[in-house]
């Protein structure tokens, strides 16, 4: 299976970053990705949507996506463009969700630790490695099982098995 | 095995009215299952949210999913006058049963495990791949046992012992894990109590929250089931990634802070805290059983504090005739609360109860993150109904024993 490489700027945030924060309820009354990506992450960053650009990566501590198993979470994190997510750990809704709706997420204690905000990072998804361009340091991720890479190369669950 | 992929068959796909628009809209693009649902009798739709509907978009969501349902002659279809808050429909309706597989796209589906079912929230990419193949994919989770011992105090409830038991692991504690309950004090759970620990295992991460079904769990199944159960129980040498005792002699009514339900102190360590509303309801604390205890307090306090708006939802039309019948919900009114239509409503900042900014609120529902019930400046205290409706009375967050 071929490369696939995700570059872009770090927006960074702490640890249980959850759902409610990621799209609130009162957006809830949409299933538009795009109309969902104008208020993404609004209630813990309301300048996240005026500052992120197509490629960029979020990157977080622990238990990122805690809370409902609304979907239009990691829809409208795709949505605004982010490229991949980068955490200590992450719900388990969430994460089935991301892998299911195409949006890469990776696992690395030591890229959390060492990652500014702002830094820009070059991920390799077949191999899980992280490259750090500001700091010129590699980390290490457990890369996703084949499986889910390429149904994130579907762009997503519903794309693979078509 | 833990760690063992599987892909078991469901009894039981569900969804609300704002996962089920998203899922069917994945499941019409399948392609494969566009023509099909596994089993009619199998999906259930409760439309429970947004409704009545809040909104014109909300309206439309819940159109869609009527359309679908009618379609596909979805058996289980929940709207306007028989719907009630899912995770207490469906089973008082003997749809959820002991030794099911369920999901549902709703993280609070681990509910389910007080009935002795391996339930779990999942999204509706995976409820819509369920909806076609009846089936789903899960990594066997390790579990962690809790052996809750000792006498309860006075007050404390189910909610009072899952916050405690947050507060101690935190909201990750039991990431991917599923959270077996027993000990001598689930003997005494009745299945109300039951409900609101399986229900809260989300917020410490869980997979899932199981309890062994016994006499209690038969009393309540056996009018209701609507097919045949199973009672399961753990292998005697099952192997656990941990155990906890709790002395459930130690815990007090708690009330877990903003802004995670793993914030959780006893009431009586709580600085006085001037509030603006309460919530007696959900899927956590919208039964009968919680109600009763709510009114008793009430009728003892007479009045509602003029500054707090109160707020009771009986979760399901069941239990809302039954309150009726009662004579709770005149309790309530005639104390100045307000009674609503069954409905998750305020729980997620949906409706029928927002918080505008600066605004304090006690609910007996399940998370209070950040803007959560509304504004983000604005603040959610989850509590059991006892010291809900004690905090409705005073104005404060306050001990039921306050009340004379």
């Amino acid at each position: 299976m071929s490369d696939i490489i995700l570059k872009g700027n770090v927006h960074k945030y702490g640890s249980n970053v959850n759902t409610d924060e990621i799209i609130p309820a009162r957006y809830l009354n949409t299933t538009d990705p795009a109309v969902l990506a104008k208020y993404c992450m609004e209630d813990i960053d309301k300048d996240f949507v005026k500052n992120v650009k197509p490629g960029d990566i979020i990157v977080a501590e622990n238990n990122f996506g805690c809370g409902s198993s609304r979907e239009h979470a990691p829809i409208s994190i795709k949505a605004a463009g982010v490229s991949a997510v980068i955490a200590n750990s992450f719900a388990r809704i969430f994460f089935r969700n991301s892998i299911n709706i195409g949006l890469p997420i990776l696992e690395s204690e030591e890229a959390v630790k060492s990652i500014k905000n702002g830094d820009e990072v070059e991920i390799n998804l077949n191999k899980g490695t992280i490259y750090n361009i500001n700091q010129n340091k590699t980390y290490q991720s457990q890369p996703l099982p084949e499986f889910m890479r390429k149904i994130i190369k579907a762009g997503g669950l519903l794309g693979y098995i078509k | 095995m833990s760690g063992e992929f599987i892909e078991p068959k469901v009894d039981i796909a569900l969804a609300n009215d704002v996962t089920a628009p998203l899922a069917i809209k994945e499941f019409r693009e399948s392609g494969s299952g566009a023509e099909k649902v596994f089993d009619k009798n199998k999906i259930v739709l409760v439309m429970d949210h947004f409704t009545p509907n809040k909104d014109i978009l909300s309206a439309e969501h819940v159109k869609f999913v009527r359309e679908f349902a009618k379609k596909h002659k979805i058996k289980h279809y929940f709207e306007g006058g028989n719907v009630g808050v899912e995770h207490a429909i469906v089973p008082e309706k003997g749809i959820a049963l002991p030794g099911d597989i369920i999901i549902g796209a709703d993280s609070h589906t681990c509910t389910y495990g007080a009935l002795g079912a391996f339930s779990t929230g999942v999204g509706s990419t995976d409820l819509a791949a369920a909806m076609v193949t009846g089936k789903v994919w899960f990594k066997v989770p390790s579990s962690i046992k809790f052996i809750l011992k000792g006498k309860l105090n006075k007050w404390v409830s189910g909610k009072d012992i899952i916050l405690y038991i947050i507060g101690l692991i935190g909201v990750d504690g039991a990431l991917y894990n599923s959270m077996e309950f027993a000990g001598p004090v689930c003997k005494k759970l009745n299945m109300a109590d039951r409900f609101t620990i399986a229900n809260m295992a989300i917020e410490a991460g869980g997979k899932n929250g199981i309890f062994t079904p016994d006499e209690i769990t038969k009393e309540y199944v056996v009018k209701r089931a609507i097919r045949k159960y199973k009672f399961y129980e753990s292998d005697r040498d099952a192997k656990y990634l941990k155990t906890y005792e709790i002395d459930c002699s130690k815990i007090l009514p708690q009330v877990a802070l903003p802004f995670l339900p793993s914030n959780a102190k006893a009431v009586k360590d709580v600085k006085k805290t001037y509030i603006d509303q309460v919530v007696i309801g959900s899927c956590t604390n919208g039964r009968i059983e919680d109600l009763r205890i709510a009114a008793s307090i009430i009728k003892k306090g007479k009045k509602v504090n003029p500054n707090v708006r109160t707020i009771v939802i009986p979760a399901t039309p069941a239990i809302y005739s039954q309150a009726l019948k009662e004579g709770l919900l005149k309790v309530f009114m005639d104390a100045g609360s307000v009674v609503c239509a069954p409905t998750c409503g305020p729980c997620l900042g949906g409706h029928m109860g927002i918080l505008a900014s600066g605004e304090k609120c006690v609910s007996t529902t399940n998370r209070n993150f950040v803007g959560r019930m509304g504004h983000i400046e604005s603040q959610v205290f989850l509590a059991n109904p006892a010291v809900a409706a004690a905090s409705a009375i005073k104005g404060y967050i306050a001990m039921p024993d306050e009340i004379k």
